[in-house]
């Protein structure tokens, strides 16, 4: 089939991460055009076991992340004519993780990183107390602020080159995570936080590239909020060895 | 493979390096410009305890300092873990600072 400028030529993952292939698809091209809907159309036109992840296509749940011409992104909400190299378009699965089929990854190692650096609740009162009254000037509440609108797509862990270099590094959403709750007021444990990501795969491990904040779809700075983990971590020895 | 103490370890020593290495530079731009022989110089620093300590401490820092270094480039380019990368980190550490003393003790040493 031959290429136009009406029609996309689109090459989609297919398979596991080390025996699949790139399998092309020729799309047509319309106004408005996300990369989701150009992965719907082949899935629901072309080929039917084409397998890929979404939910919401409004940018809130974080599932649809994928490789697109080797960049991680968001791609309910990256139109096409924004990143097509000519007429072509290369669809791959997340970097950094393992893939279950064709453009679907395994995020189990991505959530369980974020447990494994306290990226969890914990809370300070029992819902039969009065609501905590935080103050939204605070410099604590203003650096959680800061990471609250992660929506845990994946995409600055798939950009992470720490993590691809080191499998086992935390990565820099989880350690965002961590430092949102350790500025929390209504978080109770700083120091099980910083104790979490002080090991040997924590945050100190982070070479301040910034690949998670230049891509982060949600203009969130991760590398920041490491940075904040550092010092943090950094205070917290030398206050125990005074 | 860093944790929180590798990491401060090698920041303390980055402290530590950086006037010492100021002071290096210094001193040598200074003994060139008179023209100072080997002998002029050795004669300086063979039997001074300051010489001794400047230059003993910088080896000790380094030592710590480039093996922390290389351990993080081991891991994350070869991909050696746990023991091996342990044991490679205190061979690079004590080698550092054996060939580092031997030439401080050299120049230092009357």
């Amino acid at each position: 089939m031959s290429a136009n400028c009406d029609e996309l030529e689109v090459s989609a993952w297919r398979g596991d991460r080390l025996s699949g292939h790139f399998e092309v698809f020729h799309v047509p091209a319309n106004d408005s055009q996300t990369i989701l809907d150009v992965v719907s159309w082949i899935q629901q036109n072309l080929d039917a076991t084409l397998s890929y992840r979404y939910a919401c296509r409004v940018g809130m749940c974080g599932s649809c992340a994928m490789m697109v011409n080797g960049v991680p992104r968001w791609t309910c909400r990256t139109h096409v004519k924004k990143v097509m190299n000519g007429n072509k378009l290369e669809v791959a699965p997340l970097r950094n993780l393992p893939v279950i089929k064709d453009l679907a990854t395994d995020m189990d190692p991505f959530f369980d990183k974020w447990i494994t650096a306290e990226g969890l609740h914990h809370p300070t009162k029992t819902r039969d107390e009065p609501i905590e009254t935080i103050n939204p000037d605070s410099t604590m509440r203003a650096e959680a602020n800061a990471g609250i609108e992660c929506i845990n797509c994946s995409v600055c862990y798939s950009a992470c080159d720490t993590v691809a270099d080191n499998v086992d590094y935390l990565g820099p959403a989880a350690l965002q995570r961590a430092w949102t709750l350790f500025n929390d007021a209504k978080d109770s444990s700083q120091n099980a936080i910083l104790e979490a990501v002080s090991g040997a795969n924590g945050c100190h491990n982070c070479h301040s590239q910034g690949s998670c904040t230049v891509f982060c779809p949600n203009e969130l700075n991760p590398m920041k909020a490491i940075a904040g983990l550092k010092k943090a971590t950094a205070k917290s020895f030398f206050k125990k060895r005074v | 493979m860093l944790g929180v103490r590798l990491y401060m370890l090698q920041r303390l020593t980055a402290l530590i390096m950086a006037p010492l290495t100021l002071g290096h530079i210094v001193v040598m731009i200074y003994a060139i410009q008179g023209g100072l022989s080997t002998a002029e110089i050795l004669s300086r620093t063979q039997g001074s305890i300051w010489w001794l300590l400047f230059y003993g401490s910088f080896v000790v820092a380094v030592s710590l300092h480039a093996a922390i270094g290389l351990r993080v480039i081991v891991h994350e380019m070869l991909g050696l873990k746990r023991l091996a990368l342990n044991v490679f980190t205190l061979v690079i550490s004590l080698l550092l600072l054996f060939m580092g003393a031997r030439a401080v003790l050299a120049v230092t040493l009357s």
